[in-house]
């Protein structure tokens, strides 16, 4: 059993616990740019896509995890930060421009969709965030000019710091690249939290009543929050256009958008940890499957026969299961596995017992 | 003549996104949650009627079908609540809309593996029967949609206004506490009204599937029939039924007079248009809450 023992006010705003949590992150940090070297191409490139996958949460996370605002529209926002991105470099912006900018125009278009948006509540901007998903699809065809329409794009080899990266000829930089952006996310997420403002979309996650009454602007730190999600999504679709090499108006569907929201629960809300484990069950669960389906086949005899939509309804019950059984999702999981270590042996079962709360309509008449 | 003819199957199309509205309103009326899955519902409906009905597969007497389908939705929206939906009972309504959207993915996923992939149209008594006014013609199913459609919302209407039950249902949304204290059962009611949902949902579901063809991602329509539920305002049953022939209108118009390309963006540039200007539907029930 481990005990912080408090002997400053640092202490408490300082990033990480102690020596030994920072010790073990530092490992993981190491693990990871090391990887490239570990593994062969395949599951390098399937560790990429697990990153993106995760920055992408790590935006909706800010949004949904954080500041309580559920929507189901980010992939307007990936497609946005990915078209961006291509049409400035083929514009002749480097790249190492264009990335950055990609993100700061989808923040932008965040801020302005959230003007309107935030004056919503709940139920409303999930749906209103849901019909500007599907909108984008349309938007894209019609925008052709632009965007390519239906025929789609592709994405250039682009140059960082002198060297041409590309998904396929060199997928090792490829890695390196999005992990450095990943990073860079996390760390700034981090920061975020410990953060005035970070606290503020707690606040507001939690009571918007209390937090308004706490002096915080309500409407402003949400369009505050919904263009730092946009700003992260927009990254995450800019570096989704590169590994996907070729894109149109279909890449970045409905679907995705709820994929995102989905994950991002399984994951755990409210929790940077869990925008990672999100990411790596949405990573591996189609290689899982497929697996697992060549398995059954051999064992039983039967050819593996292809079940159409079998990822998503697998993919719904597990979500459903989670819902009920761990709301916290494999975050709040693990945290109580560590806590039964840590406290062994008096751990009880009702600590992280949640508090319930009766429901009040908003309708008055 | 010809607008005539196309407002008239336009009706008839928003008079199913309006069903499956009804199916929203009810839920959020009695819950206060938004049940996403309601378009699968809708076309679980659809389905277990031509599974009962259409002679490939059970072959029973349509109209001995008809009930027994409905029944077996009532059961399924019961044991749903029964089962998953109490468990949530005083959580957050994010995390019930992102369990009905699972709930809408598992749906599917069934339905293609009991009734296979392919579009399938049920067999009924009205197909091909047509009605001629003067030089109108309207399909008996159009017809029959429209009628049903208006009895069965009247219907809704005068349970809720009137009856005890529906009183109850609305108590219990408004102060879950509260209407405990007042002797609610608020649970049980609270399954009555998944039971309710999902009849209307079938009822909706066997229109459809009278009409056109359903496969299992027909459900998808469900985000058009939040248009609907969101023009009408989400708390209103007639206010639902509008904003449904408002959206069903509109397609066919839209499709006739706007260039294509823009013309399915119809609906939904209309709720993004209804949400930023009239947030709470045009028959709003929302005042915001002061400090």
């Amino acid at each position: 059993m481990r005990i912080v023992f408090k002997t400053d006010y640092m202490q408490d705003i300082r990033p990480w616990k102690d020596g030994y949590q920072l010790s073990l992150y530092l490992l993981l940090l190491v693990a990871v740019v090391i990887a490239p070297w570990v593994l062969d191409d395949f599951y390098l490139g399937e560790l990429t896509n697990v990153l993106i996958w995760a920055i992408a949460g790590l935006g909706l996370m800010v949004l949904t995890g954080h500041t309580g605002q559920a929507s189901l529209g980010h992939a307007a926002f990936l497609a946005f930060g990915c078209y961006a991105n291509i049409i400035l470099i083929e514009a002749g912006v480097p790249f190492m421009l264009a990335f950055p900018l990609a993100g700061l125009i989808t923040g932008l278009v965040g801020v302005i969709v959230a003007i309107p948006a935030l004056r919503l509540h709940g139920v409303y901007l999930a749906i209103a965030t849901l019909a500007m998903s599907i909108l984008v699809d349309d938007i894209i065809v019609l925008t052709e000019p632009w965007t390519g329409g239906v025929g789609g794009k592709y994405a250039p080899a682009v140059n960082v710091f002198g060297i041409m990266i590309d998904r396929w000829s060199t997928p090792k930089e490829f890695y390196w690249l999005t992990l450095a952006v990943t990073v860079i996310v996390t760390l700034g997420y981090i920061n975020l939290l410990r953060a005035p403002l970070g606290r503020s979309f707690i606040a507001v996650r939690d009571s918007e009543v209390s937090a308004q009454a706490m002096g915080i602007d309500v409407s402003r730190t949400k369009a505050i929050s919904f263009g730092l999600s946009c700003a992260v999504t927009g990254l995450a679709g800019a570096l989704m256009g590169l590994y996907a090499t070729a894109f149109n108006n279909e890449t970045f569907s409905v679907v995705i958008s709820i994929q995102l929201l989905m994950m991002i629960v399984i994951g755990g809300l409210g929790s940077i940890h869990g925008a990672f484990f999100g990411a790596i069950v949405i990573g591996f669960l189609p290689q899982f499957l497929s697996i697992s389906k060549e398995y059954v086949g051999a064992v039983f005899g039967g050819s593996t026969v292809a079940i159409p939509g079998l990822e998503f309804g697998i993919f719904g019950m597990i979500l459903i299961a989670f819902i009920l059984f761990e709301p916290m999702g494999i975050y709040g999981r693990w945290l109580k596995i560590r806590t039964w270590f840590e406290l062994f042996p008096f751990y009880r079962k009702d600590m992280f017992k949640r508090q319930k709360s009766y429901l009040k309509t908003e309708r008055l008449r | 003549m010809d607008n005539l003819q196309l407002l008239i199957s336009g009706l008839a199309n928003g008079c199913v996104y309006g069903l499956i509205a009804l199916g929203f309103v009810l839920i959020y009326k009695a819950t206060e949650a938004v049940n996403f899955a309601q378009g699968d519902f809708m076309m679980l409906g659809a389905f277990v009627t031509i599974g009962l009905t259409n002679t490939e597969y059970m072959g029973l007497p349509f109209w001995m079908a008809l009930p027994l389908s409905m029944g077996l939705m009532a059961l399924l929206g019961y044991l749903l609540d029964r089962f998953v939906i109490r468990r949530m009972f005083g959580e957050s309504q994010t995390s019930v809309v992102i369990l009905t959207i699972a709930l809408g993915f598992v749906i599917r996923f069934f339905a293609g593996l009991i009734w296979g992939h392919e579009p399938q149209t049920l067999q009924n008594p009205l197909a091909g029967k047509e009605l001629a006014f003067g030089g109108l013609v309207l399909g008996m199913e159009d017809v029959a949609v429209i009628v049903v459609t208006l009895l069965l919302t009247w219907g809704l209407y005068v349970f809720f206004s009137k009856t005890k039950l529906g009183l109850a249902m609305q108590g219990a949304s408004q102060n879950q506490l509260a209407a405990y204290y007042m002797g609610i059962p608020v649970k049980r009611v609270q399954g009555l009204i998944w039971a309710l949902a999902g009849v209307v949902a079938c009822v909706a579901g066997i229109l459809f599937a009278a009409k056109g063809s359903v496969d299992p991602n027909a459900g998808l329509m469900g985000i058009k029939a939040f248009a609907a539920a969101v023009i009408g305002g989400f708390g209103s049953l007639p206010g639902a039924l509008a904003g449904g022939l408002i959206v069903g209108v509109i397609e066919p118009f839209a499709s006739r007079y706007i260039a294509a390309g823009y013309s399915q963006i119809a609906p939904y540039a209309l709720l993004l248009a209804v949400l930023i200007f009239r947030p709470h539907g045009l028959f709003s029930q929302v005042r915001v809450k002061k400090v």
